[in-house]
């Protein structure tokens, strides 16, 4: 699972390179979360606009991100792709989260 | 990874539909997670996997799936009920799993399952395609 990352002052921007976070790659996603994450300040915007597919492993994989980042850091979301929006959506997990439709709404809310 | 790579081959067939986007996302994710509950509950031994038979058949008031496989059945001899998870909760306790069934049950209309000697016979029913 490949996931780039960008690190400003305040909050890192984590960016999934890959087309699908199923599961196959739940676990994957998990672990490179983990990882990329380690060292990340206070807020973690996950870029999701490249990611066309999720099923429910996939959803609990960034379920269990937030819970791995909480309390100190927070897993905000931001580039939902109509297939992604509609897992979360269905589920209400959309509720549960900080979404931004972009990636630069994300960015401008958290520079502000 | 077998699971993926056959939604990709059902998707592939099912071009002649030419179904719109949302109707396509809804087709690869009850498939996504019927196949999935597939690979881990009736064959949760990966070493010892068996055949998963998929069949789509057209009709004027959607898409019928019929999913087929030789694992073993479901607990009490039905499917799950797929309720909603809470999500009203603290962060530590938000579920990481379970919405499997409730997005199948959520998107699926007609769904029968029965178990017919040593198979599994999975039918339902998903309203889309239905503009020809």
């Amino acid at each position: 699972m490949e996931v780039s990352a960008k690190t400003e002052d305040r909050f890192c921007v984590v960016s999934v390179l890959h087309e699908r976070i199923d599961a196959a790659a739940a676990l994957e996603f998990k672990e490179a979360m983990r990882q990329t994450t380690a060292d990340a300040p206070g807020v973690v915007i996950l870029d999701l606009h490249r990611v066309d597919f999720i099923d429910s492993s996939g959803l609990g994989a960034i379920v269990a991100t937030m819970k791995h980042l909480t309390p100190q850091r927070a897993l905000v979301l931001a580039g939902l792709t109509p297939a992604v929006e509609k897992v979360f959506k269905l589920t209400r997990m959309d509720s549960v989260f900080s979404v931004f439709g972009t990636l630069d709404a994300a960015l401008t809310a958290h520079r502000a | 990874m077998a699971a993926r790579e056959a939604l990709a081959r059902v998707l592939d067939g099912l071009r002649p539909l030419a179904l719109e986007p949302e109707e396509k996302s809804t087709v690869e994710l009850v498939l996504a997670e019927v196949l999935n509950n597939i690979v881990e509950h009736a064959y949760p031994d990966p070493n010892n996997p068996g055949p998963i038979h998929v069949a789509c058949r057209h009709a004027c008031e959607g898409l019928h799936l019929h999913v087929r496989d030789a694992g073993l059945a479901m607990p009490g001899g039905q499917a799950p009920l797929g309720l909603a998870q809470v999500v009203e909760t603290d962060v530590d306790d938000l579920p990481e799993g379970g919405f499997g069934w409730f997005l199948i049950r959520d998107l699926a209309k007609d769904l029968s399952y029965r178990r017919v000697g040593c198979e599994n016979h999975l039918d339902l029913r998903l309203a889309v395609a239905l503009h020809s």
